[in-house]
């Protein structure tokens, strides 16, 4: 059923990239609830991460010049896509325990799945990502499970 | 639109499709700015822990983008619950972002687990 995806595209499933040190701090987590103008104080006052602050947290950072000419940044975890505008899909969360400022984390994303689905406007590439939060010491945080739709 | 702006620089997320109107319009074809998914999900996500307070912990939080939602549209996020479990003290909800036309943009779930 698929025309798009080619084997050598499917052959990136499984790949993990560099796992990414991100240090948390309050003035990251107040900046976060500002944005989304949450109305909890353990928020507002960044005593505790709200539920999707660590969306985003591993894209790589690079240059404005490497960007692509949409804005985003190259995925090292994806080969060239037939399809090339991208929406956000949606999101999993399981969360194991809650992030605080000075919690150092590991984040580890892994390409899990690629396919095809026909959309009301023309066909459709999803790619699912799983990204695991770790502390330093190991202890899980929060498993992420996330779709972004390439049309 | 402020907000938006704070939360893709926050995100750090430099898709034209959130603050560059003729490029988003013209050649990703969109009606206008795009409300990011992923701020819908925190949305959600609020809508949840606001209700839960201090009452508990969310364990899972799911959702999916259904269609865009572009800026200037009244969005609203909901929720009801649709299963309890006395045995494990948790909370499963259907929530859902809704546009003006009260069509949902993002239907979701959520698991909670109340203290004891």
């Amino acid at each position: 059923m698929s025309d798009l995806l080619t084997p050598e595209i499917r052959q990136w499933i499984g790949r993990s990239d560099e796992p990414q040190r991100l240090e948390v701090t309050r003035r990251d987590i107040v900046k976060y609830a500002i944005a989304t103008q949450q109305r909890q104080q353990k928020y507002q006052q960044g005593d505790e991460a709200p539920p999707m602050f660590l969306f985003n947290a591993h894209q790589p950072l690079v240059p404005v010049e490497a960007l692509r000419s949409d804005g985003l940044t190259m995925d090292p975890l994806l080969p060239d896509l037939p399809l090339k505008r991208v929406m956000a899909g949606g999101v999993k969360n399981t969360y194991h325990r809650p992030v605080k400022p000075g919690d150092a984390l590991i984040l580890t994303r892994t390409l899990t799945d690629i396919y095809e689905k026909q959309g009301s406007t023309g066909p459709l590439i999803f790619v699912v990502y799983a990204v695991r939060v770790e502390t330093e010491d190991g202890e899980l945080v929060m498993d992420e499970t996330r779709r972004r739709i390439f049309r | 639109m402020v907000s938006l702006f704070l939360y893709n620089a926050v995100i750090w997320n430099p898709h034209r499709i959130h603050f560059d109107e003729t490029y988003t319009t013209q050649v990703e074809k969109h009606r206008g700015i795009v409300v990011d998914g992923p701020l819908q999900g925190d949305w959600l996500s609020q809508a949840v822990t606001e209700w839960l307070g201090d009452d508990g912990a969310l364990l899972e939080l799911e959702y999916s983008n259904r269609r865009a939602a572009y800026l200037g549209e009244r969005l609203r996020a909901g929720g009801e619950v649709t299963a309890i479990d006395t045995s494990l003290g948790t909370v499963t909800l259907s929530i859902y972002i809704k546009n003006g036309n009260d069509v949902v943009t993002s239907p979701g779930r959520a698991v909670v687990r109340l203290r004891a």
